[in-house]
């Protein structure tokens, strides 16, 4: 089910008509991949998979930040 | 037992909302009812995965922080980059703005 959801962000990071729409599909898409993440660390049993979702929760959402703000402002960094 | 099913329901559940939000997200028509499925139902779709992952590992033997800590971040962060991909349609789609009420 999960590997479906990320195959459908993917499909609206490809068409998605405007700008915005890339940037949701790209946060749907890192939180997806967060969730197969825990996924598969509740399957194999080690910790290490919870730490790369952790770090991959962080990137994403400064990723997100930085793209929405280049969208308002043309610049990320002032 | 009962601890089992319930986080395999949990899972299950998570993973449905997680599906649900991608399909809003891939058949919606518009930005702003697109916004909708992925902000609300995937964020659910995670917490329901992260509550049965803590509940697993709280039946083991150490109680770790990593569920705790995504839960908690991903809470904080996904209100803000939702209002701020709304404050950038807004801005790249003014016509979305409602009109100013007339001059009296």
């Amino acid at each position: 089910m999960l590997a479906l959801a990320m195959v459908l962000n993917l499909w609206r990071v490809l068409r998605g008509p405007a700008l915005p729409d890339r940037i949701l599909a790209l946060d749907t898409l890192y939180i997806n991949a967060l969730a197969l993440l825990v996924l598969l660390g509740i399957r194999f049993g080690t910790t290490l998979y919870f730490e790369v979702a952790l770090v991959i929760a962080l990137l994403g959402f400064v990723g997100t930040i930085a793209l929405a703000r280049y969208v308002l402002r043309q610049d990320i960094i002032e | 037992m009962l601890l089992d099913y319930l986080i395999a329901g949990l899972l299950l559940t998570g993973g449905g909302f997680a599906l649900i939000g991608s399909y809003g997200l891939a058949r919606l028509s518009d930005f702003y009812k697109r916004l909708h499925g992925p902000t609300k139902a995937t964020t659910l779709g995670v917490g329901c995965i992260l509550i049965a992952s803590s509940l697993l590992s709280l039946r083991g033997s150490a109680l770790s922080l990593h569920e705790l800590l995504i839960t908690l971040f991903l809470l904080i962060s996904a209100p803000v980059s939702a209002h701020l991909l709304v404050k950038a349609a807004l801005h790249l789609d003014p016509r979305a703005k409602p009109p100013l009420p007339p001059e009296q």
